[in-house]
């Protein structure tokens, strides 16, 4: 536990740093658009998006309740079918030989260009932005849990045909467990992809969402409600990659976290 | 170590089974097929366990032993030659823990491994942590464990299979000195009050010449028997009894080490 409390510290200054350096680059933006004069429709200064963030807040917070609605829904379901998918290209030779190379071929299919003719066989609706956000954030779960599975010590499994184990046995006791982290890590890559997913989505048609009110609101030159939408989804992104580390840390205390564990409070 | 008053089922003579081995490997040899050719790994090995006994196997690196072991368990099957064994479980090198469950429910893994509840493993596996002087530790996980520590959970873990035939691998091979003297003594301690037929895999000789009522030698790959050694001491032995430091010596000049 101590340990625990010292590493909290040490991190801690690592991230007041980088905030010092995010404090700077700002201060340097706000210097240049205000004394440098230029013009204020074109680049806003951070105080006016902090005002644009202030001002515009109900039709901010209700428009990113529909986007969060769709990031975090299809992540979801891009969850359990790349668990399922997983599990039945790990248990089968067949399903993993025939099903691997079409879905690293399929990361050549650009999602989010598909989404204009998503909104045209399914609408204005959520179900568009369901099946983008869940197409994007699926691949790298399904590979980060392969991963998982596959990281598991022949050793082990050795051991427990010894003991008597039942293949299914074998992948409660031992597999699934083991993979539990390769989900983690693949959701939170996921994550970036998918709030990048539901946005474009969104652009492609609707009539609500972050992704709607910026691209309303570039068209209108409200380019600082433009960069508050901005500012939002990628504070959102950083949210989603942190929470799932720190549901990570809580739910799988033995487990170590490789990727972009920096971003998280210890 | 073990009291004076020794249990009977200890000693392998007295045994009414020995008659038929529990563990029997008749001109076995086992080749493996790598990227350099073929490899034998056993060649020729012929070796039986009575119930009951411990046989240690010693020989330099890359004799074939792992590859013995996981005969004897079934996990391979010899090229030629033939394998006859009472059902054997494995007590690997490395101590393989499930990072994430507690000491108790590693100790009891093999158990739900043939499909017992859960509160039934931890109600048999508990009295063994006891035993081992672990009691304390039960519901640690293996991180905050020592490697002596963690080795004796694996041996638990790898008895409560319940199987006739214990096969160790090099158990104690990464631990220190004291902690292996230590290991020695509870698994000699151990197999006194639960008898099982062992074949203990070793680099120790000494640990070989302590533990074991036979020792075989193997030779360096192809791993062929070198020469098969009685042990004259009965159990419980101890490091500075005269024969045994004979009998080390005597393995050590078998295995081509300089008088």
């Amino acid at each position: 536990m101590r340990r625990a409390v010292i590493r909290f510290g040490a991190d801690r200054r690592s991230l007041l740093h980088a905030f010092l350096l995010l404090v700077a680059l700002a201060g340097a933006w706000e210097l240049y658009v205000d004394v440098g004069g230029g013009n204020s429709l074109v680049l806003p200064a951070p105080h006016q998006i902090a005002v644009a963030l202030y001002q515009d807040r109900s039709l901010l917070w209700s428009n990113f309740l529909v986007t969060a609605e769709e990031v975090l829904l299809g992540v979801l379901f891009a969850v359990v079918a790349a668990l399922a998918l997983a599990t039945a290209m790990h248990f089968s030779r067949i399903v993993r030989s025939s099903v691997y190379p079409l879905l690293i071929a399929s990361q050549t299919i650009p999602i989010p260009l598909m989404a204009p003719i998503l909104v045209l066989w399914l609408g204005f609706g959520l179900e568009p932005k369901l099946i983008v956000v869940g197409l994007v954030s699926f691949f790298s779960i399904v590979v980060t849990t392969l991963a998982g599975f596959a990281s598991v010590d022949p050793e082990l499994t050795k051991l427990m045909r010894t003991f008597g184990a039942s293949r299914w046995r074998l992948f409660v006791s031992v597999e699934l467990r083991w993979a539990l982290p390769g989900v983690f890590t693949g959701a939170r890559l996921a994550v970036i992809f998918a709030v990048l997913g539901a946005v474009l989505a969104e652009e492609a048609g609707a009539n609500s969402g972050l992704g709607y009110v910026f691209t309303q609101s570039v068209a209108q030159l409200l380019t600082a409600r433009a960069f508050a939408t901005v500012v939002i989804l990628s504070a959102f992104a950083i949210l989603l990659f942190a929470g799932i580390g720190l549901i990570q840390r809580i739910a799988l205390p033995w487990s170590r976290q490789p990727i972009g564990s920096e971003l998280e409070p210890r | 170590m073990v009291a004076a008053g020794e249990p009977v089922a200890a000693d392998p003579s007295s045994l009414p089974e020995r008659a038929a081995p529990a563990v029997r490997l008749e001109r076995v040899t086992r080749r493996y097929t790598g990227r350099r050719g073929v490899v034998t790994a056993l060649q020729d090995v012929s070796l039986a366990l009575a119930r009951g006994e411990i046989m240690a196997v010693v020989g330099p690196s890359g004799c074939g032993k792992s590859t013995l072991l996981e005969l004897v368990c079934g996990l391979q099957r010899p090229d030629e030659g033939t394998v006859q064994a009472e059902p054997a479980v494995l007590m690997p090198q490395r101590d393989l823990l499930l990072p994430w469950a507690s000491a108790l429910d590693n100790a009891g893994l093999a158990l739900r491994a043939q499909g017992l509840p859960r509160a039934e493993a931890r109600r048999r596996a508990a009295p063994w942590l006891d035993r081992l002087g672990l009691a304390e530790f039960a519901d640690a996980r293996p991180a905050e464990l020592s490697g002596g520590m963690r080795q004796r959970i694996s041996f638990v873990r790898s008895l409560l299979a319940g199987k006739d035939v214990l096969a160790l691998d090099e158990p104690f091979a990464s631990l220190d000195a004291i902690t292996r003297a230590e290991g020695q003594a509870w698994l000699a301690e151990a197999l006194a009050a639960e008898p099982r037929t062992v074949l203990l895999v070793t680099h120790d000789v000494e640990e070989a010449v302590l533990l074991a009522d036979r020792i075989a030698v193997l030779s360096a790959r192809p791993g062929r028997m070198l020469a098969e050694l009685a042990n004259p001491a009965s159990r419980p032995r101890h490091r500075t009894d005269p024969e045994l430091i004979a009998l080390r010596e005597r393995v050590l000049v078998t295995l081509g080490a300089p008088a």
